[in-house]
């Protein structure tokens, strides 16, 4: 069983909003159509998004931290908004674990909203569907891209590489490899929905210098000056004075 | 919750037409065992298509909640998993059954079906009544764990849930059930308005314990199982939109604190206190009865629009700054 999925490293997401633009910009010229925006020039904007950049401050000031978090759908194992559409227009792929609506299908009913608990679907307020991330199901398996492009828009345009995409049953995959070497967590673990896409926690980077490190080994008499010269043939500490 | 004034209304109009025809034959069961006076054709007839009349109005209001309500039929699909879907199988077989009854009654073809030992004669209107109070509870659960099954919205998520909706439908169908016959068979009125008290004390004793249920709530997300990081002090800076998204329209009543005090004690005093006090001074008054259903439907209102704002959403951990 393979369930495709996006591993997003927190500690690396400098919140540029790369993804969201990408994904939108991939998404709203395919041929299910645009992700239809209302206002976008003037005041409140609004518009349909796979994908968003939400940021957070952890702590108080002057102890704290900004965490960029980008969320889209989680494409959980056990989705909860699947089993209540009335029109079966959400589905679950079984080949790749792709959590998708079938647009023609949609009715605009939003019980499935309801349903998620992360809110990762928005309706479309001018075609009245819901729609929401598809892991770029148009493009991974796309055979006349590139191999390497063959990854989700969102993917392709990190910056900082704090996306990764791949399948997370597979234990040799980057994404399993990630999840297991670097921490990684599902959200919202209290619903048991069981997100396929997981997120990898900041990491503290601390350079440890020891005391010892600062000061020149071999110059045990702490006087800086020219070594003397060994003799030919004799070990020498250092490059420089060898002969 | 955002509450919709399409579920708010379909909701509140065919609990009234699910609790009149269950008063109707509810009637109709104590005159077949001889407890009552059998009324004409006509009062069980034209009380159906009362009945059916509200079911309609919901069945329209139903349809302005649907993005794409031309596509509607999709939706009796997926009945093995969607209590959406099992709703919309049941609503217009429950109506099909009431303009069945309500036909059997008014063209007089009403042939007997059985005769069950000990002489009690069971007729068609018999037969139908009996399967249209097992669609009509079957609705009422239905509509209730389209709410209830959502595990997320844990002020939903109670058997509670189910339970009132079919005492909330009960106490307005048996009310409007007394209105109806104080104007076509006064001298039954009495029985209905009966009734209507005690299913209405009995939903004040439900309502009342999901309120004080709710108020008791501890929400299982944080902002800090939202994002996975453990720290107690975490304010979100920015949802990632500049104007609002579906998720802040969607999700928000958008009312004050001091709104949503207020609609409490106006429902409470509106469904319940002021239907018992005009049935119990009138229990055959044309006009006290009328006025006790209105000024009850004007409650539920209110009290389905508390019933969705109250519900919050875990989604509104992600959409709290708008920036």
């Amino acid at each position: 069983m393979t369930q495709l999925a996006l591993v997003i490293d927190l500690n690396v997401c400098v919140g540029c909003h790369a993804c969201v633009t990408s994904c939108k910009e991939w998404n709203t010229s395919g041929s299910a159509g645009p992700l239809c925006d209302e206002n976008p020039y003037d005041a409140n904007p609004t518009g349909t998004f796979f994908n968003r950049v939400q940021t957070f401050e952890v702590g108080q000031y002057p102890n704290s931290e900004t965490v960029h978090f980008p969320k889209s759908c989680l494409h959980c194992e056990d989705p909860p908004c699947v089993p209540v559409c009335p029109t079966g227009a959400s589905y679950k792929r079984k080949e790749d674990g792709i959590v998708l609506v079938d647009y023609d299908k949609c009715i605009g009913c939003k019980y499935c909203t309801w349903a998620c608990p992360y809110g990762a679907r928005e309706i479309d307020e001018k075609q009245q569907v819901m729609k929401k991330c598809t892991l770029c199901v148009d493009r991974i398996y796309d055979t006349k891209l590139p191999e390497r492009d063959r990854k989700p828009a969102c993917v392709l345009a990190c910056p900082t590489s704090a996306r990764l995409f791949g399948d997370v049953h597979d234990e040799e995959s980057v994404v399993s490899k990630a999840i297991r070497e670097s921490a990684g967590y599902a959200l919202m673990p209290e619903w048991g929905t069981h997100p396929a896409n997981h997120y990898l926690p900041r990491r503290k980077t601390k350079l440890k210098i020891h005391e010892d490190e600062l000061e020149r080994a071999d110059n045990p008499l702490k006087v800086d000056g020219q070594l003397p010269k060994p003799g030919k043939g004799e070990p020498s500490m250092d490059d420089a004075s060898a002969w | 919750m955002k509450p919709a004034f399409s579920v708010i209304f379909l909701t509140t109009l065919i609990g009234a037409g699910q609790g009149l025809f269950l008063a109707l034959f509810t009637h109709q069961s104590y005159a077949l065992f001889g407890l009552l006076p059998m009324q004409s054709n006509a009062f069980y007839g034209y009380g159906s298509v009362l009945a059916l009349l509200f079911l309609i109005g919901g069945l329209i209001a139903s349809f302005f909640h649907l993005g794409r309500p031309e596509r509607a039929w999709r939706s009796a699909t997926q009945w093995r998993t969607s209590w959406l879907s099992r709703e919309v199988i049941v609503l217009p077989a429950f109506m099909g059954v009431v303009f069945l009854y309500g036909a059997a009654h008014l063209s007089g073809y009403n042939p007997e079906v059985v005769t069950l030992p000990g002489g009690l004669l069971i007729d068609l209107s018999a037969v139908l009544g009996v399967v249209g109070t097992l669609l009509s509870f079957a609705l009422f659960i239905c509509t209730g764990m389209i709410y209830a099954c959502l595990r997320f919205l844990r002020e939903w998520h109670t058997p509670l849930t189910v339970i009132n909706y079919i005492l909330l439908g009960g106490s307005s169908g048996f009310i409007l059930a007394a209105f109806y016959s104080a104007s076509a068979a006064p001298d039954q009125s009495d029985f209905f308005a009966g009734w209507a008290m005690i299913i209405t004390l009995l939903a004040f004793i439900g309502r009342g314990t999901s309120l004080v249920r709710n108020a008791h709530l501890k929400p299982k997300s944080t902002i800090q199982t939202a994002i996975g990081i453990k720290h107690p002090h975490i304010v979100q800076r920015s949802m990632g939109a500049m104007g609002g998204t579906f998720n802040t329209r969607e999700f928000f009543h958008g009312k004050s604190a001091a709104f949503m005090r207020t609609i409490k004690p106006t429902f409470l005093i509106l469904v319940f206190v002021v239907p018992l006090i005009l049935l119990a001074l009138g229990m055959s008054s044309l006009v006290l009865l009328g006025v006790a259903f209105i000024l009850q439907y004007i409650g539920l209102l209110a009290e389905r629009w508390f019933f969705f704002a109250q519900a919050n959403h875990p989604q509104n951990i992600y959409y709290q700054t708008i920036g």
